[in-house]
C-alpha cells in the first residue's frame, strides 16, 4: 500500500505546515473556460473571503473568551444578558453585507439565464446511462457512453487498477464537439429519469427532465477537452455516464462536421450489404458490452428480480421478430433501442444474443431487415 | 384531564410496572423518553454501519465491495435511518424527558398517545429496514425519493411509502403532544417568555412537524398512485410534471432539516450558560430568531432546485429569501458568543461538545450561504460540496449536541456520574475525526466530484481516502459513547450526584431542583419558584 503510506506522510507534513506537492488534485473551484464560469468563480471567491473574514472575527472572539474568561484563571462571571444596541447592530450589519452580495449575484444569474441570440443549438437527451446529442442545425446525431477501458475497469472486482486507465470514468466513446467563440444554446430533456448535465469548465449544470425542455448556453474561448459527469442520481450506473466536450476552432470543427456526414453515408451503405452470422456476432459482442451488459450483466446472467437473464431467456431463444420488436419498443425499464442503435448495430446485437452468452439458436437477422422494420414503424407512428 | 390527575393522586408514590411489560405499556414520560433515546442510539449505529459501507467502497477508486445498486440503497437508507430513525427520535426522546421537568409538570399532556407514537415509530423504521431484504433491494433513489427514478424501485416501494406514512403519523402525534403539554401543563408563573430555550425551540419545531409531515405523506401517496393506480401526477405523458414532486418534497424537506436543527439550538442555549456561569445573552432575540428561522424555512424550498429549470424570477426570489436566513442564524451565533464572553467558563464534556457545535455549525452555515447564491450553486449543486455542507450542519451540529445533551443530563436521569476522562476522550476523537471526515469533501465537491456515485475519477482518490480514514475513526469513537451510557446507567464513577449536578444549574432551569434521579412523576405539586436566570 505505497499510496496509503504516501497519504499518511502527506497528512503529517500538512499537520507540520510544510504542505505537500503530492498529486494533481485541486482544492478550489475551477475557473473554467467561459466568461460565465469566470464570473461564477469570482463570485465564489468573493463570498468565500467574506465568510472567512466573518469566521475569523466570530471564532477569534470566541477563542479569546475561551482562553481568558475561564474559571480556572479565576475569571469572575459578569451578569449582563442583553444589550439592545449590540443586537440591532449585528442584525443590520449582516443585512448590508447580504445586499452587497446579492447585487453581483443577481447580475451573474441574469447572464447565466440569457439564452437569446445563440448561433447554434444542440439538443442533449439523458438516457439510463448515456447521453444523446443532436445538432439541431446540421442533423448530426449520436450517443455518447462511458469508454470501454473505464467500463471494464469499473466492474466489481475487475482487478484492473483504475490508475492505469487514462481519464478513468471521465472518458467517452464519442465526445461532443463544439466550435469555439460561438454562442451555443443547449436544450435538455430526458428519455427516462432525471439526469443532470455538468461540465465544470463551462460553469453550470442543468437537469434533464423527461417530457420537458430546459435551456442553457455557453461560449468557449479556448480550444480544449473539457470533462464532466451526470450529477443527478439516475439509477445504478449514475456514476458511469461521463460527458466529454471538445472545443475546436472553426476550421477544425467544420472538418469534423464533414467527417460525421461522411460516416453517416458509409453506415447507410454497410446496412444494405449482406452480413454473415460470424460478422454479426463479432460486432454484436462489443455493442452488447457497451449497451446491454450494465443491466443484463457481461455474462448474460442478469440480476434476479430486477434485470432478466439473456442466457436461456424465452424471448431470446424464441421468435426472432418478437425479440426485435421488444428491443425496438422497450418494455418497463428496458429502453427503446430502436431509436438508439443503428440498423447494423441492432442486427449485430440481436444475432449475438441468440448465438452467444450460452445461447445457440443459430439464426441471424440482416441490418436491411431491421431498416425495413424501422421504416414501417415510423410510418405507422406518423399515421397515428 | 382532571380525571387522570385525580386517579394518580390516589396512589401517590407508585412506581413503574414490574418486568419487561413496563416498557411496552408505559405511559410515563421518562420511560418513553428512555425508549426513544435508546431506539435512536441503536439506529445511530445502524445508520452509521451503512455509512461505513459507503466510506469503505469510496476508500479507493474502482469497485471493491458492493455493486452500484446496493451502494445507492446504502446512501438512501443511511439518510432515511439517520433522519427518521436517529436524529428526530433522539430529540423527541429529549423532549419527553425534559419538557415536563422544565415546565414543572408531572408528565406529558397525552401519555397514552405518547406510547402509541413511540411504537408507531418502531413499526415504521422496522418496515423501512425490512425493504433491505426484498426482491429488487431497498429504495435506491436517494432519501428525496425523486420520481421517475423511485418508481423503478422493486418490491420495496409500497413498503417504503407505508413506512413513511407511519413515521409521519408518529411525528405528528409527538408534535401534538408537545404542543398540548407546553400550552396546558406549565407551572403557575411559567409564562411563555420565561420558558427555557429548549422548550421554546421544541414548541416551534412541533408546529413545523404538524405542518410538514402531511405534505410529505401526500407526496409519497401520489408516488403510490402513480405507480399502482395509473395516475400521472409526476408523469409528463399524462399531463403531470416530475418537478412538481420536487416542489412538494422540498416544501416538506426544508422545514424538515430545521426540525433537526431547532431543538439543537435549544440544547446549546441550555448548556452554554450553565458552564459559562452567566445568563443566556439575548433570550428574547433568541426566541424571535428561532421563530423567524421557522417562518423562513417555509418560503425557501426551491433553493434545493436551482438547476431544475426555473424562470429567472424564481431563481432570484429563492436566492434572496434563502440569504435572509443568514440574519437570524447569525443572531443566534453572536448570542452564544456573547453568552460565553466574560463568563467564568469550565469545559466539561457537554460544554466541549456545545462549543464545537457553535464553531462547526457556523462553518456549515457559511457554506449554506455560499450555496444560497444561485449562479454559484450551478457549480456546487449535487456535488460533495453539498455533502460536506449538510453533514457539517447535521453531524458536528445535531449529533454533537445530542452527545452534549447525553453527557449533560445522564447524571440527572440516572443519579450517577459519567466518567469525565472517557467523555473528553470521546469528544476529542470525535471532533478531530469528524473534520478529517467531512472537511476534505469540500475540496472534492469544488474539484468536480458529484455526490451519490460509487466510484470516481482518480484525481479524487487522495481526499476520498483521507475522508474514509476520518470516517472509520469517527465511527469507532462513537463506541466510547455507548460505553459511557452503559457504564453510567450501571453506576458510573460511583460518585453520588446532587440534585443540581452542575454548579448553580438550578438557577437556570427547573429540572435541577428535582432529586437525581428524579421521581417517577416529575412535579406532583407545582414548583414554588420559577428560575428566571435566563430571561
Amino acid at each position: 500500500m505505497k499510496k496509503t503510506k504516501q497519504l499518511f506522510a502527506g497528512l503529517i507534513l500538512m499537520a507540520l505546515g510544510l504542505g505537500t506537492a503530492q498529486a494533481d488534485y485541486t482544492l478550489n473551484l475551477m475557473k473554467g473556460v467561459t466568461k460565465v464560469s469566470n464570473d461564477i468563480y469570482d463570485l465564489h471567491m468573493l463570498i468565500l473571503w467574506i465568510c472567512v473574514f466573518i469566521g475569523i472575527g466570530v471564532f477569534g472572539t470566541m477563542f479569546y473568551s475561551i482562553y481568558h474568561h475561564r474559571k480556572s484563571k479565576g475569571h469572575k462571571a459578569a451578569q449582563f444578558h442583553e444589550n439592545t444596541t449590540v443586537e440591532i447592530m449585528w442584525t443590520i450589519v449582516p443585512t448590508i453585507i447580504l445586499i452587497g452580495m446579492a447585487i453581483p449575484a443577481t447580475k451573474a444569474m441574469i447572464e447565466l439565464d440569457d439564452v437569446q441570440e445563440a448561433e447554434m443549438s444542440i439538443k442533449v437527451t439523458g438516457h439510463q446511462w448515456k447521453w444523446e446529442y443532436e445538432y439541431l442545425d446540421n442533423g448530426i446525431h449520436f450517443f455518447s457512453s462511458l469508454d470501454e477501458a473505464s467500463n471494464k475497469a469499473r466492474q466489481v472486482g475487475s482487478g484492473i487498477d483504475p490508475r492505469s486507465v487514462p481519464h478513468y470514468l471521465l472518458n467517452v466513446d464519442k465526445p461532443l464537439v463544439i466550435p469555439t467563440k460561438k454562442k451555443i444554446r443547449f436544450v435538455f430533456t430526458s428519455a427516462d429519469v432525471i439526469h443532470s448535465w455538468w461540465v465544470p469548465d463551462l460553469g453550470w449544470k442543468k437537469d434533464t427532465n423527461p417530457g420537458f425542455i430546459n435551456e442553457s448556453w455557453t461560449s468557449v474561448n479556448e480550444p480544449g477537452t473539457y470533462r464532466g459527469q451526470c450529477t443527478e442520481l439516475c439509477g445504478k450506473d449514475h456514476g458511469f455516464m461521463p460527458i466529454v466536450v471538445i472545443a475546436m476552432d472553426e476550421p477544425d470543427y467544420d472538418a469534423w462536421v464533414e467527417k460525421q456526414k461522411a460516416a453517416v453515408a458509409a453506415e447507410a451503405g454497410s446496412a444494405s450489404k449482406q452480413w454473415t452470422t460470424e460478422e454479426l456476432v463479432a460486432k454484436g459482442k462489443s455493442i452488447y458490452d457497451t449497451s446491454c451488459s450494465s443491466c443484463h450483466m457481461a455474462d448474460g446472467a442478469g440480476l434476479p428480480g430486477t434485470f432478466p437473464a439473456i442466457t436461456a431467456s424465452p424471448v431470446v431463444t424464441g421468435d426472432i421478430n418478437a425479440q426485435v420488436k421488444l428491443m425496438s419498443d422497450g418494455k418497463g425499464m428496458m429502453p427503446a433501442f430502436g431509436k438508439m442503435l443503428s440498423a447494423v448495430d441492432f442486427a449485430a446485437v440481436v444475432t449475438y444474443t441468440r448465438n452467444g452468452l450460452g445461447n445457440a439458436v443459430g439464426d441471424s437477422i440482416q441490418p436491411s431487415a431491421i431498416q425495413a422494420l424501422q421504416s414501417a414503424t415510423s410510418a405507422a407512428d406518423k399515421n397515428e | 384531564m382532571s380525571a387522570v390527575v385525580a386517579e394518580h393522586d390516589d396512589h401517590h408514590d407508585h412506581g413503574p410496572a414490574k418486568g419487561l411489560l413496563r416498557w411496552v405499556i408505559t405511559t410515563n414520560h421518562k420511560d418513553i423518553g428512555t425508549l426513544y433515546l435508546l431506539f435512536a442510539l441503536t439506529m445511530f449505529f445502524v445508520g452509521g454501519a451503512m455509512a461505513m459501507v459507503i466510506r469503505a467502497e469510496l476508500f479507493e477508486p474502482g469497485m471493491q465491495f458492493v455493486n452500484p445498486q446496493f451502494f445507492n440503497s446504502m446512501t438512501t437508507m443511511h439518510a432515511l435511518v439517520m433522519v427518521f430513525g436517529a436524529v428526530m427520535p433522539a430529540f423527541v426522546g429529549l423532549a419527553n424527558w425534559m419538557i415536563p421537568m422544565m415546565i414543572g409538570s408531572p408528565d406529558m399532556a397525552l401519555p397514552r398517545m405518547n406510547n402509541m407514537s413511540f411504537w408507531l415509530l418502531v413499526a415504521g423504521v422496522l418496515l423501512l429496514a425490512s425493504t433491505l431484504f426484498m426482491e429488487g433491494g431497498a429504495p435506491a433513489a436517494g432519501w428525496t425519493l425523486y420520481p421517475p427514478l423511485v418508481l423503478q424501485t422493486g418490491k420495496a416501494l409500497p413498503f417504503a411509502i407505508f413506512s413513511v406514512h407511519l413515521l409521519g403519523i408518529s411525528s405528528i402525534m409527538g408534535g401534538i403532544n408537545i404542543i398540548a403539554t407546553i400550552f396546558n401543563m406549565r407551572a403557575p408563573g411559567m409564562t411563555l417568555m420565561k420558558m427555557p430555550m429548549f422548550v421554546w425551540t421544541w414548541l416551534i419545531t412541533a408546529f413545523l412537524l404538524i405542518a410538514i409531515m402531511p405534505v410529505f405523506a401526500g407526496a409519497v401517496t401520489m408516488l403510490l398512485t402513480d405507480k399502482f393506480f395509473h395516475t400521472s401526477f409526476f408523469d409528463a405523458a399524462g399531463g403531470g410534471d416530475p418537478v412538481l414532486y420536487q416542489h412538494i418534497f422540498w416544501f416538506f424537506g426544508h422545514p424538515e432539516v430545521y426540525v433537526m436543527i431547532l431543538p439543537t439550538f435549544g440544547v446549546a442555549s441550555t448548556i452554554i450558560p450553565v458552564f459559562a456561569r452567566k445568563p443566556l445573552f439575548g433570550y428574547s432575540s433568541m426566541v424571535y430568531a428561532t421563530a423567524a428561522i421557522a417562518f423562513l424555512s417555509f418560503i425557501v424550498w426551491a433553493h434545493h432546485m436551482f438547476t431544475v429549470g426555473m424562470p429567472i424570477a424564481g431563481e432570484l426570489y429563492f436566492m434572496y429569501a434563502t440569504m435572509l436566513i443568514a440574519i437570524p442564524t447569525g443572531v443566534k451565533v453572536f448570542n452564544w458568543t456573547a453568552t460565553m464572553w466574560k463568563g467564568s467558563m469550565t469545559f466539561e464534556t457537554p460544554m466541549l461538545f456545545s462549543i464545537a457545535f457553535v464553531v462547526l455549525f457556523t462553518m456549515g452555515g457559511f457554506t449554506g450561504l455560499m450555496m444560497a447564491i444561485a449562479p454559484v450553486d450551478f457549480q456546487y449543486h449535487d456535488t460533495y460540496f453539498i455533502v460536506a455542507h449538510f453533514h457539517y450542519t447535521l453531524v458536528p451540529a445535531s449529533v454533537f449536541i445530542l452527545m452534549a445533551a447525553g453527557y449533560f443530563w445522564l447524571p440527572k436521569w440516572t443519579g450517577h456520574m459519567y466518567d469525565e476522562r472517557i467523555g473528553r476522550l470521546h469528544f476529542w476523537l470525535s471532533v478531530v475525526s469528524v473534520n478529517i471526515l467531512f472537511f476534505p469533501q469540500h475540496f472534492l465537491g469544488l474539484a468536480g466530484m458529484p455526490r451519490r456515485i460509487p466510484d470516481y475519477a482518480v484525481q479524487f482518490a487522495d481526499w476520498n481516502m483521507i475522508s474514509s480514514i476520518g470516517g472509520f475513526i469517527f465511527g469507532a469513537s462513537q463506541l466510547l459513547f455507548l460505553y459511557v451510557v452503559i457504564h453510567t446507567i450501571r453506576g458510573g464513577t460511583g460518585e453520588k450526584v446532587t440534585a443540581e449536578v452542575w454548579e448553580d444549574a438550578a438557577k437556570h432551569s427547573l429540572e435541577w431542583t428535582l432529586p437525581s434521579p428524579p421521581p417517577y412523576h416529575s412535579f406532583t405539586t407545582p414548583p414554588a419558584v420559577i428560575p428566571t436566570e435566563h430571561v
